[in-house]
């Protein structure tokens, strides 16, 4: 079974048709680009797959479970984490508190719990101690853990909300622009980390991109978005080789 | 990891350990008899400062929202806790045990306020939500100077209207008398169980800050999308910051209330101005900074009163009138220096100057 597999999704935004008949199927455990030029509607798919959008039309099933619809949180618990095009941390809290906070919903406690400090309290935060830390091991950031993540560096803050995305624990990772404004040797970097996530988590991937040799390098396959509907999708070469899309978007 | 978590609960010891160092300084002052008659008389008044000032900054600084309301929770949690004090007065004559009782009743029914008033309002955010929280703390100060209850043998009448249309029998006894409020007031409240509550107040709210909720309520603070991205319901921990804090105001107030021999609801102690004033020691003792909160009302308290000593011994009594008479101004100007002192760049580079320097020493 697919562990992503969406039907003829689509929203209107008043008069204009954002995304209309949407659809991709993403196999567990790979790695899948979406594609497009500005304005095609790669981060509303996004939107609407997280939730922030509701879809007006079309379904979408993530490892067999309907999820159409749902709100947010639902979303998040039913197994869909994602970062954003712009950062977007919790830049007053320390490094390991937003990890923590990706934990929120498998390590629960009662408020009173919290403030009595019973053995519940200790035993679940001594876990996301544990599990955090070792996913900033991962990250190469635990030695900044005490630090506020608005005082980290760019890279490590990308490299911050990923790990906050893998710690809610997800099937399938959304990364929106993991690569925007990063220099050639960062992207390369960034390049082995996806691979990285994808073989150490054993997680399914899908990234919206725009630098052609991160989406070449490392995905597998392609859905080419353009004004909202699909205009290609298949094996990366096959895409990028396509001559509508070479016209749509990669220029001659 | 052992070693941060000693770090949080070493600086939470520190506050705590202020305080207390406050509470036993203050009964060597009056011990050895150097408790001046206007420091003793600012002692209650401190604890439910630091009170009020610790449980705003919940909202403001932790869940990062602009309540002007506060001064209405303290009003619901001062009305409530004293109505049943003036109710129970014969029946328990242990002052302790009915305080204690009065404060529950008081910080449960203005939680509760908190939640009825938080389920509309949480939707707006910035000024908006300021505006509308300082017009629920208005419309709750004007409701209670309309509130006449009174008792007799058949039980408890209410009206909105005036004493006489209470209806009772001649035998009754009016508690809550319109704009004269409720006169009469056991004065329950002493020093240590302000010092107490004060303790219990930090407690809560610095231990829910450490904890998982409080966790999500600052990631709503910092922010929203991302929050909502991760799961987290951020309507329900809204509403816990909100409710929280509305009811240790409820407690501040029942403080403020059993201080008093007569309590009415006047724009003075339940108005607009109490508000600012709360949000004046928030942000003079830091925005977040819960130790900031307590420090900063008792300092800006302590200044306030050793500079009309002074002027009154000076016998400057015109300044001193203008000075009684425009509190609030001098509050205003406390806010507009800390404003300029946070945020003009050339302050910001004169701070940073000075704290990298530090930090290098440190280093």
């Amino acid at each position: 079974m697919a562990m992503l597999e969406v039907k003829n999704l689509g929203i209107s935004f008043g008069g204009l048709r954002a995304v209309n008949g949407f659809h991709i199927t993403i196999e567990k455990n790979q790695l899948y680009g979406l594609i497009g030029p500005n304005g095609a509607g790669k981060t509303t798919v996004f939107n609407l797959l997280t939730g922030v959008y509701k879809p007006d039309a079309g379904s979408i099933l993530l490892d067999g479970k309907d999820i159409t619809g749902e709100k947010d949180i639902e979303i998040s618990k039913a197994g869909i984490a994602r970062t954003f095009q712009n950062i977007r941390l919790f830049s007053q809290m320390s490094v390991l508190d937003n990890v923590k906070v990706g934990m929120h919903n498998h390590h629960e406690y009662s408020v009173l719990a919290g403030i009595f400090h019973t053995p519940k309290y200790k035993k679940e935060e001594a876990l996301m101690d544990e599990k955090a830390m070792e996913l900033l091991k991962v990250f190469d950031l635990a030695d900044m853990a005490e630090t506020n993540a608005s005082n980290l560096p760019y890279g490590k803050q990308r490299r911050l909300e990923i790990a906050r995305a893998l710690a809610t624990d997800p099937k399938l990772l959304l990364l929106d622009e993991p690569a925007a404004g990063m220099n050639p040797k960062e992207t390369g970097e960034l390049m082995d980390m996806i691979r990285f996530v994808r073989d150490h988590f054993d997680m399914t991937i899908l990234l919206i991109e725009h630098d052609m040799k991160l989406v070449s390098g490392i995905c597998e396959k392609l859905t080419m978005l353009n004004f909202g509907e699909v205009l290609a999708e298949g094996a990366t070469s096959e895409v990028l080789n396509n001559p509508q899309v070479i016209t749509a978007y990669l220029g001659e | 990891m052992k070693k941060m978590m000693t770090k949080k609960a070493k600086q939470n010891a520190i506050t705590y350990g202020i305080v207390i160092i406050g509470f036993l300084a203050m009964q060597l002052l009056s011990a050895t008899g150097h408790m001046s008659s206007s420091l003793s008389g600012l002692l209650i008044p401190f604890c439910y400062y630091v009170i009020l000032a610790v449980s705003l900054n919940l909202v403001v600084g932790v869940l990062g929202e602009l309540s002007l309301g506060h001064a209405g929770f303290m009003c619901v949690g001062a009305f409530s806790s004293v109505f049943f004090t003036k109710c129970m007065e014969n029946v328990i004559t242990n002052s302790v045990i009915r305080f204690i009782i009065a404060l529950i009743i008081g910080a449960v029914i203005a939680a509760i306020f908190g939640v009825l008033i938080g389920i509309p309002v949480l939707r707006l955010k910035g000024d908006y939500l300021a505006i509308v929280t300082l017009a629920f703390g208005e419309i709750i100060k004007n409701l209670v100077n309309v509130l006449y209850i009174g008792r007799d043998g058949n039980g408890f009448h209410f009206s909105m209207k005036d004493s006489l249309s209470l209806g009772m029998e001649p035998d009754g006894q009016v508690i809550v008398n319109g704009p004269q409020g409720i006169t009469g007031i056991p004065k329950d409240a002493t020093f240590a169980i302000g010092v107490i509550l004060v303790l219990i107040t930090l407690f809560i709210v610095l231990r829910l800050v450490d904890s998982r909720d409080g966790r999500a309520i600052q990631s709503i603070r910092d922010n929203r999308i991302a929050a909502e991205s991760i799961g987290i319901n951020v309507t329900k921990y809204k509403l816990m910051a909100f409710s929280v804090s509305a009811g240790l105001a409820g407690i501040g107030g029942a403080l403020y209330a059993h201080n008093l021999s007569t309590l009415s609801a006047t724009p003075k102690n339940f108005g607009y101005n109490m508000s600012i004033m709360i949000l004046v020691y928030v942000v003079l003792g830091g925005i977040g900074n819960i130790r900031g909160s307590v420090i900063a009302p008792i300092v800006l308290n302590l200044v306030l009163d050793y500079f009309l000593r002074k002027m009154q011994m000076l016998g400057n009594n015109v300044v001193l009138q203008f000075l009684s008479d425009n509190r609030m101004l001098v509050y205003a100007i406390v806010l507009i220096v800390i404003m300029l002192f946070s945020w003009s760049p050339k302050m910001i580079e004169w701070r940073e100057r000075v704290f990298h320097k530090k930090a290098k020493e440190e280093a």
